[in-house]
């Protein structure tokens, strides 16, 4: 009775719903599994946003809910770069506000009223069952196997190398921009199949929004073209490649032209030349092979191709001229130090320093995207055997998005859809052929019967049979054991994959950077929340618009949390400001004051992790804003200053005195010697012995120090109210009394006034 | 749409010259290929263009006069941005992008809705290459003239 039932499951005309229904549900699950599995954070915590950048985007969307679109897309924000201000609609990719503003005011016309907050912090778990369906969609165009979309749909929706940017409260641009990634590349792909200018346009439209969301659409811009050119060589130009791209590029660069941030980029840098260039190359390609059709003559081919190939080799030549001379801009030194993997540790400090732009180690391979990181030459190479257009686009983004997450850790992220889709097709390839019941007629049946006795037929049969490797193969599996076998273990390996994503993401990218949290010996939880006591007391103990000091890492957290101005922020656009306030923050007292008054500075905030054990803090960090300020005051700033005659980085006794004068190594280390017994204060970062005597601080006070000192935050002091220097003034308030100042007077001088 | 033209015209079979899109393409084949040949360049160019008037249906025909008068607008809008200067460059960008866009995508239907290319576009009727014609040109418009300001 149930094989009845079967049959007129999976048979006839009902085959096609159950199967229908099994996808759907699949893919619900998919989804299902996608969010949970990034909610560890919400859990175990609390709602809230992470790290740091999310924060400003968090502030600009409530910006946009509570002011209004127009507001927004003209929004001054004068509460950053204090003395600058920031045009903030000017300078951010608008698609994550907007997209999170519109579902929000959705909802609210659905009367679910939602605060903003849940919105942002639930945006990335959602848009990644989002991004599992768009995978779906994409790999259902690379194959006809039915369970190759099904894969890479689980793959990409709990593969670790994609959670890391898209955890619950990770309110980043990646959110929503790794599904407008592989949408747009799904539309794309759909558009060459069918040579249809409506699946172009609909590329363009989702590429102009995919622009407005994030900065990496620069990958785009130049994969496209590339697979255009690789076809364009493999002597592939048809009609359909015509149609498609001239559709995408002139409706995409239209689009993205919109946004402000962009502007006049795709015309004028040389990041997006090369979309520009296979443009014009199509034009050209094209109109020799129409007039190559037209006239088949042998002289004329060579000669149109020599035609096609000068003008190329111009328009080439007249690129290279305009980005010598200035007219486009060359590469920016962000995507510059792609190429030239050690440029930007020389030139530019501020992008080497961020922890995300270091180079990949191996492991980290492994531990993003275990399994798939071994099927994916595989699926490559299944690629390679079967090469239509879209498997080359396939081999050419798997081979471009390898090298980039090699050279950078974050580009990780661009990596992990390709490895998702190429590992899928490898693994349906193994379903495929193992999983069928079926086995295929032994070989041996066909080939007596097929050969009469004639002696030409045997014959020709010996010379096949003396020739192997010409001969067709003829394989297949025929016992049960070998199917069985590989069935189960790829399944086991599968759910292998399954644990390690989960146990990943639950342990390594689930914890909120705000808070931290520890354990205690019992096992239980201790969270350690100085961050937002901090914040919180600047944001009730100081007046409305104090400006707030504080290395560029916490400029949005400040700005967010605390609601104060600050100086500087993690939009590093600026670098002489930032170098500013390395300079304020590694020189001596007498010099950072003066720049803390000119610039307006009524609080100073420093991160120390000397007594917890919290290794990011701003010691650790120093360096960098020596090397930073170095850039830009060589005289002034020196970073062999701060390490002794041995070149050690030392904080203890041993300690340069330039380290032990400046303003960072004292607003840390202030006072900290009075929560010890005398002369055993320990810095438990870098686990050595503080001196006996702590610094000493005139120019600013301290102002709050939180629970475990983790954030202390100074009051840039007045000036002295008798007009004296504030050395003199402290020490006079300490009841050190000037010797010998009664007999001895110092050189008169004129007063000129 | 396709039935009626191949009706209407007296195609030989043989003939599978597609005829060059436009009047920039067509002069560059004959000026090569009167290297070659030992016709006079003038007969070629008068033989092609006899060609071209036989074999292209009148629709082909229709877009390619647009296409030509696309043409010529866009260099115009490019000698005036050479002469004068480029200060308003969203205008002259959204002008001259309106007018690149507007060809490609006349050319991109007048491919789709070619006899030869009927194997290549198989899910694509001249009526549906129509309708996508226009609604890529909705779009194109609407970007150009929010661009424009």
């Amino acid at each position: 009775m149930t094989g009845t039932t079967a049959d007129s499951l999976f048979k006839g005309s009902t085959a096609r719903n159950t199967r229908g229904l099994l996808r759907i549900t699949i893919l619900c699950l998919v989804a299902a599994a996608a969010i949970a599995s990034r909610l560890f954070s919400v859990i175990r915590f609390e709602s809230i946003i992470h790290e740091f950048d999310p924060w400003f985007n968090f502030r600009a969307t409530k910006y946009l809910v509570t002011h209004g679109f127009y507001d927004f897309w003209d929004w001054f924000d004068d509460r950053t770069w204090h003395p600058l201000g920031r045009v903030t609609g000017g300078t951010l990719y608008p698609g994550l506000m907007v997209t999170s503003g519109a579902i929000y005011h959705a909802l609210r016309a659905l009367t679910i009223p939602v605060d903003i907050r849940n919105i942002c912090v639930l945006l990335a778990p959602g848009f990644s069952g989002l991004t599992a369906f768009a995978t779906y969609l994409f790999t259902n165009e690379m194959s006809t196997s039915p369970s190759a979309g099904l894969l890479a749909a689980i793959f990409m929706g709990i593969a670790p190398g994609y959670i890391s940017r898209s955890v619950a409260g990770s309110y980043d641009n990646e959110a929503i921009a790794i599904f407008l990634l592989v949408f747009t590349f799904f539309l794309w792909i759909k558009a060459l199949k069918n040579g249809s200018a409506f699946w172009g346009a609909l590329c363009a439209l989702s590429y102009g929004y995919m622009v407005s969301a994030w900065g990496g659409y620069v990958f785009i811009t130049n994969l496209i073209p590339l697979h255009v050119f690789v076809l364009i060589l493999m002597g592939r130009f048809g009609p359909r490649l015509y149609v498609s791209y001239c559709t995408w590029y002139a409706l995409g660069t239209l689009a993205s032209m919109q946004i402000p941030f962009v502007g006049f980029l795709p015309i004028r840098s040389s990041e997006h030349m090369s979309a520009l260039g296979i443009f014009g190359l199509l034009q050209l390609v094209g109109a020799v092979e129409f007039v190559r059709s037209a006239v088949p003559s042998k002289q004329f081919k060579s000669l149109a191709i020599g035609f096609g190939l000068t003008v190329f080799a111009i328009a080439f030549a007249g690129l290279v001229l305009l980005t010598v001379t200035g007219v486009i801009a060359p590469w920016t030194g962000r995507f510059y130090s792609l190429w030239d993997t050690g440029y930007a540790k020389i030139h530019i400090p501020i992008i080497a320093s961020v922890s995300e732009h270091q180079p990949t180690a191996w492991p980290a391979f492994f531990f993003d995207l275990n399994l798939l990181i071994w099927l994916f030459p595989a699926g490559v190479y299944l690629c390679f055997l079967k090469l239509n257009d879209e498997q080359v686009f396939v081999v050419v983004y798997a081979i471009l998005a390898s090298y980039f997450s090699g050279v950078m850790v974050r580009l990780m992220l661009t990596l992990t859809p390709i490895v998702c889709v190429a590992a899928a097709l490898a693994a349906s390839q193994i379903l495929d052929t193992y999983l069928t019941i079926k086995s295929p007629e032994e070989p041996g049946n066909i080939a007596p019967t097929d050969a009469s006795s004639s002696k030409k037929a045997t014959k020709q049969e010996v010379k096949q049979e003396g020739i192997r490797a010409m001969r067709e193969p003829f394989v297949g599996i025929y016992t049960h054991f070998s199917k069985y076998s590989v069935v189960g273990a790829l399944s086991v390996y599968l759910l292998v994959f399954v644990l390690h994503c989960t146990w990943v993401t639950s342990n390594a990218y689930s914890s909120p950077s705000v808070v931290l949290a520890s354990r205690m010996p019992d096992g239980s939880q201790h969270i350690i929340d100085d961050y937002r006591e901090a914040y919180q007391w600047l944001r009730q103990n100081t007046p409305e618009d104090a400006k707030i000091m504080s290395w560029w890492d916490y400029g949005y957290q400040i700005g967010g949390m605390a609601d104060r101005p600050t100086l500087v922020d993690n939009n590093t656009w600026n670098n002489t400001h930032i170098a500013t306030v390395g300079k304020a923050m590694s020189s001596k007292e007498e010099v950072s004051y003066p720049i803390m008054r000119q610039h307006e500075v009524d609080y100073v905030l420093v991160v120390f992790g000397g007594l917890l054990g919290y290794s990011g803090d701003d010691i650790n960090k120093f360096l960098w804003m020596v090397r930073i300020a170095e850039g830009i005051w060589p005289d002034e700033v020196k970073e062999r200053n701060f390490f002794t005659d041995r070149g050690e980085y030392r904080v203890d006794d041993g300690a340069t005195q330039t380290m032990k004068d400046s303003l960072m190594y004292k607003m840390s280390y202030y006072n900290y010697n009075s929560l010890f017994p005398p002369g055993q204060a320990q810095d438990r970062v870098r686990g050595v012995r503080m001196p006996e005597v702590g610094p000493v601080l005139n120019t600013v006070e301290e102002a709050f120090t939180s629970e475990n000192w983790i954030i202390r935050i100074y009051k840039v002091k007045d000036l002295d109210n008798v007009g004296r220097d504030h050395a003199s003034a402290a020490s006079f308030e300490r009841g050190n009394k000037k010797k010998k100042t009664t007999k001895r007077r110092g050189p008169k001088v004129l007063r000129t006034e | 749409m396709a039935p009626k033209r191949n009706a209407r015209e007296p195609t030989t079979p043989s003939s599978t010259a597609t005829p060059s899109s436009t009047s920039a393409a067509a002069s560059v084949p004959v000026s090569s290929k009167a290297k070659s040949n030992t016709q006079s360049p003038q007969e070629i160019a008068l033989h092609a263009w006899q060609q071209y008037l036989d074999t292209t249906p009148q629709r082909t025909k229709l877009t390619d006069i647009f296409m030509l008068f696309l043409v010529v607008v866009g260099v115009l809008q490019f000698v005036y941005c050479l002469i004068s200067g480029n200060y308003p460059f969203n205008a002259f960008l959204s002008g001259f992008s309106a007018t690149v866009g507007q060809f490609v995508l006349t050319a991109s239907l007048r491919i789709q809705t070619n006899e030869e290319n009927k194997a290549e576009f198989g899910s694509v009727s001249p009526e549906r290459a129509f309708a996508d014609y226009v609604f890529g040109s909705l779009i194109l418009h609407f970007f150009c003239v929010n661009f424009i300001n």
